[in-house]
């Protein structure tokens, strides 16, 4: 199998972004059929002063060599993709996550996380978020396995 | 070697792989005898029932597992207590046909969310010590063996011949089938056994199997292991861990079983159906990222594993060189973790069970192997952990390939890497002495340092060598001991005081000579000397922390009850205190990490939804470690005499070990012993050493006393009736022999302390029969 260069992540512009977390609703809708958001969505639009941040996931992938099943992949488009049917719910990537982007709702044992699939862009009112194509390479991260602190 | 974000097909090994004809191998198998079962459910991390199989009487039947079982022995070692006392007999020994291999899980074995949750207990008559011998073991099987249906597996009797017993639970069926062309030694039985039982032609299938094997040493020698396995998707080999101490191979091999296999339909992460399973996600994932954050300033388990203990005991002069005499080594840098980790894979999730984020089971791959059978090929060797190259300074062998030698080929041949180091290390000192020579060691050069040497005795244990030598070594120091002091070659008192054993056992890789605390975390234990009941060299040494006697006693009771709890469980120790909370200093009692203790409670809360408190915990183990010495003592041994470790682990045996700690060892002297500087000067160094010798015997039997009178036992060491009925241990069978046997004590007058107590200084109590007024 060839190796996936890009993968699209999402891009936020928070001049545009009206608080009004559709996008989470969105998101849980795909994730949890639910359309709650919140604690059930993989994307998270959070106060900032006066300005909104985005939290999500970037699919840098360093969970994919933390999962002790092989449920974590890299697809064809890119994307880091968590298989439900094989995780074992240990949250090891949740836990090692670095940017805490790999989630866990109290309905089920297994995490969720961005598939990249636009239900939130296609939401968005105001056109606050989009995705972009990015190099992999350019993004990847491994977990860290040095001797010392590094 | 493949590194990060590669698809796991990627990932190889470079190991010679084998083809073998599988087809021919399964159809040799004859099934003996069989039994099918309802498939149940895990409730609350309970399968609520147990597994006997009889393979003398080929019977297998289910036992119920009640409320009061669980009440009072929690379960893991504590059901495994249970069943053995409902079995054997106080003469019982390792080849009895009644003795029994016991492979137990607990309520939080199993888990996946909570880092260490994959442990097994395994317990049996042990042929080094001839009382019940534990023994805890990662990889999957426990697990498995619970999501297919039972909390314990207990094995009875013995088969005609070489037996697989295999627990299918995907199908509900248990099968015990000749197995008499599968290899015996771990490494190619485990390939075999999982490739021929995986339901399908696929790693996740593989993964979803998991062997118990043992090896050809294991067969001719006292110091058998048993290997749990676990499939890596990765590497594509199945992994072992071992329970490593006490001979459970041995018995393995002698009851004919060349393997247990057992196999699962699904693991998910509620497959213990956990009452709060929001609670436990929530305190392993704190568990996750604190060993995220941290670890690689703490241990660095990660990296490397527990071999990082090595450079630190170097350090403290801890690292058991040259059979004990001495703590460190000039060439010991060139056996630290760093020289480990050039050759470990990197970047492989190493925990051996799902979920350990502490990672600590580490390989080298590609192994190119040095000698013996399986010269010139390549395989996987797991490890080495930190006993294990322990065991290579003990044997001054500073080459980190010979160690890697030394580890495969203990493992494949199914040897317990620690009774077989510290064994040999004791060999080579008596063959420096001129003791043991090439002549009376079966044509071995067993000198310090000879690698070849070393791996040459393997080879000729795992053929079944029918040298005098072999035969006898093979079985573990307390009998080499006896022969050589049978022979006359050499005077028994330094044979007795070199060879580190105590009850039989061998000594794991720590040096306690100057730590009285741990010499009580060796010696005052249930099955022997292991480092798995108390840890306190720097509680005691390096921190002054527990300096009187009665400090040291608490701490005797509290560790080892602690982590006793454990083992009742089905956990690992390591992610308690290997990696700790940030602020885990500036608590009230940094040695007993108290957050981590609180995760605990928690935890078994979370899981069996009963409230516990910490107090709880330890009630718990107390429960089980007073019957397991209760037990003991009914099969004669587990009084004051039993306890008995020899000198070298208390002090210099040898003018060399006075020599090479010659300031610490005056300087204790003057300050502890009170003698002069001027007189101390005046000595001479033997003169130095019978003063030092006694006050150390001393020291020892008043620890002793105190350790019996915290832990509520009498002076001879025997539990009371008083004690395990406030426990709520009330069989009445049990508080009869107890009572019975205590008055015997009695009239032989053996329950008196055994420390010399002079004028202001005090035994713990000052009343004969202090547990009566309990």
């Amino acid at each position: 199998m060839e190796k996936p260069k890009t993968v699209k992540i999402l891009k936020f512009h928070p001049e545009k972004c009206d608080g009004g977390l559709i996008c989470e609703k969105a998101c849980s809708k795909v994730h949890f059929k639910s359309d709650e958001g919140g604690d059930k969505s993989a994307i998270r639009i959070i106060k900032d002063g006066n300005s909104y941040k985005m939290h999500v996931c970037d699919h840098r992938g360093l969970c994919i060599d933390m999962c002790p099943v092989g449920a974590l992949k890299r697809r064809k488009n890119g994307v880091v993709w968590l298989d439900k049917e094989t995780c074992i719910g240990c949250q090891a990537c949740v836990g090692f996550c670095p940017i805490g982007a790999m989630r866990k709702s109290d309905t089920r044992i297994e995490p969720f996380k961005c598939i990249s699939c636009g239900a939130c862009v296609r939401a968005c009112p105001n056109d606050a978020l989009e995705l972009v194509d990015v190099n992999i390479e350019d993004i990847k991260e491994v977990v860290y396995h040095n001797l010392g602190v590094k | 070697m493949a590194e990060g974000q590669v698809s796991i097909e990627e990932y190889g090994t470079g190991n010679t792989s084998y083809k073998w004809n599988l087809k021919k191998i399964k159809q040799a198998h004859r099934v003996v005898f069989e039994y099918d079962y309802k498939k149940g459910k895990v409730v609350r991390g309970y399968a609520n029932r147990t597994l006997y199989i009889n393979l003398t009487t080929k019977e297998i039947k289910e036992k119920k597992v009640t409320d009061e079982m669980k009440e009072k022995f929690t379960g893991g070692r504590g059901f495994g207590l249970k069943l053995l006392w409902d079995s054997i007999k106080p003469t019982t020994r390792w080849n009895s046909d009644e003795n029994e291999i016991i492979i137990t899980t607990g309520p939080l074995c199993g888990t996946t969310q909570y880092p260490g949750s994959g442990k097994s207990l395994c317990l049996t008559i042990s042929p080094s010590t001839d009382i019940i011998c534990d023994s805890n073991v990662g990889g999957f099987f426990g697990p498995y063996l619970k999501f297919a249906g039972f909390d314990v597996l207990e094995i009875q009797g013995k088969a005609k011949h070489d037996v697989v017993i295999v627990i299918d639970g995907e199908k509900g069926k248990i099968t015990i089938e000749t197995a008499p062309l599968e290899e015996t030694n771990t490494h190619h039985l485990n390939e075999q056994l999982t490739e021929m039982y995986a339901t399908e032609d696929t790693d996740s299938s593989r993964q979803k199997v998991s062997v118990v094997t043992s090896g050809k040493g294991a067969e001719h020698s006292y110091w058998g292991c048993l290997n749990f396995s676990f499939y890596d998707i990765r590497r594509k080999v199945p992994r072992v861990k071992q329970a490593g101490r006490g001979g459970l191979g041995t018995v393995l091999r002698d009851k004919k079983i060349k393997a247990i296999v057992t196999k699962v339909e699904k693991v998910s992460g509620v497959s213990n159906n956990p009452a709060d399973p929001a609670t436990l996600t929530k305190i392993g994932t704190k568990l996750h990222r604190e060993i995220r954050d941290f670890d690689r300033y703490q241990c660095n388990m990660r990296a490397v594993g527990t071999a990082h203990l090595v450079e630190i005991m170097d350090e403290y002069d801890l690292l058991p060189t040259e059979n004990y005499r001495f703590g460190s080594f000039p060439k010991a840098s060139k056996i630290y973790s760093p020289e480990f980790y050039k050759y470990f894979t990197k970047i492989i999730p190493d925990g051996c069970w799902h979920g350990c984020t502490l990672a600590c089971s580490k390989t080298v791959d590609g192994f190119t192997v040095i000698t013996g059978p399986y010269k010139g090929q390549k395989v996987t060797v797991d490890g080495p952990e930190y006993e294990t190259v322990g065991c290579g300074a003990n044997m001054s062998i500073w080459d980190p390939l010979w160690i890697l030698e030394f580890n495969f080929y203990c493992d494949t041949y199914g040897l317990d890497t620690i009774s077989t180091g510290t064994a040999i290390a004791f060999y080579m000192e008596m063959y420096e002495y001129g003791i043991l020579n090439k002549e009376r060691c079966d044509g071995l050069e067993l000198c310090f340092g000879n690698s070849y040497a070393v791996l040459e005795f393997l080879h000729k244990i795992a053929r079944g060598d029918d040298g005098e030598f072999v035969k006898i070594a093979s079985k573990g120091i307390r009998r080499v001991k006896d022969w050589l002091i049978e022979k006359g070659w050499g005077e028994t008192k330094l044979i007795e005081d070199c060879g580190m054993e105590s009850k039989g056992l061998e000594y794991s890789e720590y040096v306690t000579k100057e730590s009285l605390a741990m010499q009580g975390g060796y010696g005052l234990t249930l099955k022997g000397p292991q480092h798995d009941e108390a840890w306190l060299i720097f509680m005691d040494m390096v921190n002054n922390a527990i300096p009187t006697f009665k400090d040291k006693a608490e701490a005797l009771h509290y560790f080892p009850m602690w982590r006793t709890w454990f083992g009742l469980n089905g956990l690992c120790k390591l992610p308690w205190n290997d990696i700790e909370p940030a602020n885990n200093a500036e608590t009230d009692e940094p040695p007993k990490v108290p957050e981590h203790v609180q995760n605990y409670v928690d935890y078994q809360k979370a899981m069996t939804g009963k409230k516990v408190t910490k107090e709880d915990l330890i009630l718990q183990s107390e429960r089980c470690y007073n019957w397991q010495r209760a037990m003991n003592v009914w099969m004669g041994r587990g009084r004051r005499k039993d306890d008995w470790i020899p000198y070298r682990s208390m002090g210099p045996v040898t003018k060399m070990e006075y020599v090479s700690r010659k300031n610490r060892y005056d300087k204790y002297l003057i300050e502890k012993i009170g003698i002069s500087e001027k007189e101390v000067e005046e000595m001479n160094v033997n003169e130095k050493m019978k003063i030092l010798y006694n006050y150390r015997q001393d020291q020892y039997q008043k620890l002793a006393d105190a350790v019996y009178y915290r832990r509520g036992w009498t002076p001879n060491g025997v539990p009371t009736p008083q004690k395990m009925k406030k426990l709520g241990m009330d069989d009445p069978k049990m508080l009869k022999f107890l009572q019975d046997t205590i008055d015997k004590d009695d009239k032989a007058g053996l329950n008196v302390w055994g420390g010399k107590y002079s004028k202001g200084e005090e035994p713990p109590s000052i009343h004969p029969k202090y547990w009566e007024k309990w």
